[in-house]
């Protein structure tokens, strides 16, 4: 009885979204972004600020692939005319060409084709979906958001979305982790075991790039893409769990822009 | 070796006194603390670390790399051959007198910098423990992972056992395993602050801690009170958002689930408490040599009405789950650690004050802001048992509330708080030992520089260290309470197999 008199005291408590913007979503760091008018001169040496090598200059315009960015803030703190934080957490991308900002016209024109060709393969999904997570060389903090999302804050079952112990029910698999090698075998199991049809979300900069791991013996090259065909990529270290409930939206094909926006 | 601090007792020795030595310490009353192993181009430089009063003993032997095995001191403590495992998949380097050292952290070394398994004359089983399985009447062994059913990191348990009863349990961390030693070489001191940060994410503000302690002893600088008392409150919200959710795994498991959700809900605040007064719910890229990167993004005050709010929260909460009989029941004379094998083992964090071992780093091995601030006594709590566990995490969340108070109080009383987060540090050749308290317990750094940059780097948290005593803990329980015990000892595998 006292139990629940105490779950009823705060009220309600969950989030609105993606019906309505979360006021803390946009509260901390999501992404980085550049100032697309700069151009950077020849002795500026930009790429070697970045410790994950996420920087790239093409043509004096500085580009950032945020599938390697971890968000450390060194190129915002020591070059601020260029880089600044976001706070949009919709960070998620439906490719990995898609998360280079700011993005090419080749990339934003594939696009169109990426959105319907997934919903094409996730019609019958209707709205309702159930998550299979599997951790290949995390450092433990993606566990904690996507365990998050299923708190009172987040509740992501009031959107349809379960999590269920078995790859035979699921229909999206969450992947963690910079590739572990030796979790290569158990990851194309569980991908092997789900039924038709699926999304794999790679979670995480560890899982789309490596991340900091990136160079390591142990870790598959590429981050888990080397091992599995990954159809969206939600970046950060760890992505916050509205990021990773945006990721898992796109995944579903009812996401807000798609990923267009950036 | 004259490069290290003065609480930092080091002496370099000959393989062949290196074993003798440091069961000389175990026995004069050290508590073995690790067995690591730093890679410094043709040679392998072995660490014996131990834990004494105030301080640690580090006894140092080099190998050449043509030879590589070691004398084990398998008699002195029963962890030798637990850190011989890891240093054996990492490097290929291999007590003289093991006969098989099963895999633990990787399936072969992987990270190939130096020996294949056949130089050192060992055949390493990969798939099958050299330990003889359990034989009886319906004995059999159930593979529990490495994908395990929920949000959980991958691990494998082999738990033998006639059907309710569990017999034996044997980890297996290694599908995870990362590489992550080998990703500090080669990198600037301020680039190894981000790793350290990712070696075990959910205890990253305590591992920056340790790694940018061994850095400063190497530059020879003192950090601002500013910046140490900025650490001192991440680290502490660190602490209650782990202890909040060893609670939770606890509720989950017993179907509590309005103290789930509640408990839940609390540790949510806590992780946007972190997010809001430095940009990352995890407080990456605050700590760095020197200091800290960023102040406070909130005035001190307001951090400390938040805290209070959460802090009166949580306690209400607790104090309703404790006397929750159904809840009690679960944990009540589960997975019992009994006292000496706490200390045989050397039990960390929780998991040894949980058995009556009394120490923790931020007392007696004292650093940062720690040493002057207050802490409040500490439970009384010693039958081992996962109860136990639970009552010293709850009382450690008081006493990181207490600690949180004095340090944001101290913040605000500060004349210039808006001067003096980091200092610019020149970090000199040498090699030095960084330590800090993790919510699982002590976090070890042994970092070699060279021209700046890290030639070497070892490290060990808590995590690894408690694993080795979760086989122990099933003296008599059954298959039902394995999701208790594995809450209770609250491991970190990223942490165990990185």
């Amino acid at each position: 009885m006292p139990w629940i008199l105490r779950g009823l005291s705060n009220g309600v408590i969950t989030s609105k979204y993606p019906k309505k913007m979360d006021s803390y979503g946009d509260s901390h760091h999501s992404s980085v972004k550049v100032q697309t008018e700069y151009l950077a001169s020849r002795d500026t040496d930009l790429e070697g600020l970045c410790p994950t090598g996420a920087i790239r200059v093409e043509l004096g315009r500085p580009r950032i692939d945020l599938g390697q960015c971890i968000l450390c803030g060194r190129c915002v703190d020591r070059a601020p005319e260029i880089f600044s934080f976001s706070t949009d957490f919709e960070t998620a991308r439906l490719s990995r060409d898609l998360l280079v900002v700011p993005p090419s016209a080749e990339s934003t024109g594939e696009l169109a084709n990426l959105k319907s060709a997934l919903a094409d393969r996730v019609r019958r999904f209707g709205n309702s979906v159930a998550l299979r997570h599997i951790d290949c060389g995390s450092d433990g903090s993606e566990e904690w958001e996507i365990a998050a999302l299923t708190n009172p804050v987040y509740d992501v079952q009031r959107l349809g979305i379960t999590f269920t112990a078995s790859p035979r029910h699921a229909d999206i698999l969450l992947v963690t982790g910079a590739g572990a090698k030796g979790m290569s075998d158990s990851l194309k199991e569980t991908y092997h075991q789900m039924a038709e049809p699926k999304v794999v979300v790679a979670v995480g900069t560890d899982a789309i790039s490596g991340g900091t791991h990136s160079n390591s013996a142990a870790v598959v090259a590429g981050g888990i893409e080397g091992v599995l065909p990954v159809d969206v990529f939600v970046p950060g270290s760890p992505p916050s769990p509205f990021g990773i409930l945006y990721g898992i939206l796109l995944a579903m094909g009812i996401a807000l822009d798609g990923g267009a926006s950036t | 070796m004259t490069d290290l601090p003065l609480n930092i007792q080091s002496t370099s020795v000959s393989t062949i006194s290196f074993a003798c030595l440091t069961e000389a310490r175990i026995a004069a009353g050290d508590r073995f603390a690790a067995l690591l192993a730093l890679p410094l181009g043709e040679q392998i430089r072995l660490l014996s670390v131990t834990s004494c009063f105030g301080g640690f003993n580090v006894i140092e032997c080099d190998l050449e790399t043509a030879e590589p095995t070691y004398p084990s001191f398998d008699a002195a403590t029963p962890m030798a051959n637990w850190y011989a495992r890891r240093i054996f998949d990492l490097y290929g380097l291999a007590p003289s007198d093991a006969a098989t050292l099963d895999p633990l952290i990787a399936r072969r070394p992987c990270q190939g910098l130096h020996q294949s398994p056949e130089k050192t004359g060992l055949t390493p089983k990969f798939a099958e423990s050299s330990r003889p399985s359990v034989i009886g009447e319906g004995v059999f062994k159930i593979p529990l992972g490495p994908v395990r059913s929920g949000v959980f990191e991958s691990i494998e348990f082999v738990v033998e056992t006639p059907g309710e009863e569990i017999l034996h349990v044997e980890p297996r961390p290694f599908y995870k395993h990362r590489g992550v030693d080998a990703a500090f070489f080669g990198k600037s001191a301020e680039d190894g602050a981000l790793i350290a940060e990712r070696v075990e994410g959910i205890a990253g503000v305590a591992h920056a801690i340790a790694y940018c302690q061994a850095v400063e002893k190497l530059a020879d600088v003192e950090i601002h009170m500013q910046a140490e008392l900025v650490r001192v409150v991440h680290a502490e919200l660190e602490r209650i958002a782990n202890h909040l959710e060893s609670v939770i795994r606890h509720c989950e498991a017993s179907a509590q689930a309005v103290a789930y959700a509640r408990l839940s809900l609390h540790k949510e605040s806590v992780m946007r408490l972190r997010s809001n007064i430095c940009g990352h719910r995890f407080s990456r890229g605050v700590i760095a040599p020197g200091g800290v990167t960023t102040p406070l993004l909130l005035p001190p005050a307001e951090v400390a009405k938040k805290v209070a709010e959460i802090e009166k929260s949580i306690d209400r909460d607790m104090t309703l789950l404790m006397r929750t009989p159904s809840f009690l029941d679960r944990l009540r004379g589960t997975g019992v650690v009994t006292p000496l094998q706490a200390r045989l083992f050397g039990a960390l964090g929780p998991l040894g004050r949980g058995s009556g071992l009394t120490e923790d780093g931020r007392i007696s091995h004292t650093y940062g802001a720690y040493k002057h601030l207050g802490f409040l006594p500490t439970a009384d709590a010693q039958d081992g048992d996962a109860m136990s566990r639970q009552m010293i995490r709850i009382d450690e969340i008081a006493n990181s509330f207490h600690l949180l108070r004095q340090a944001l109080d101290d913040l605000n009383n500060m004349e210039h708080p808006s001067q003096n987060w980091k200092v610019e540090l020149e970090v000199k050749d040498g090699m030095s030992l960084g330590w800090a308290e993790a919510p699982q317990g002590e976090v070890l750094y042994a970092v070699a520089i060279e021209k700046g940059r890290i030639k070497s780097l070892a490290q060990r948290s808590a995590s690894f260290h408690n694993l080795a005593l979760f086989s122990t803990a099933f003296p008599k329980d059954i298959t039902t309470d394995f999701a208790f015990i594995e809450a209770s000892f609250g491991i970190s595998v990223a942490g165990a197999s990185s």
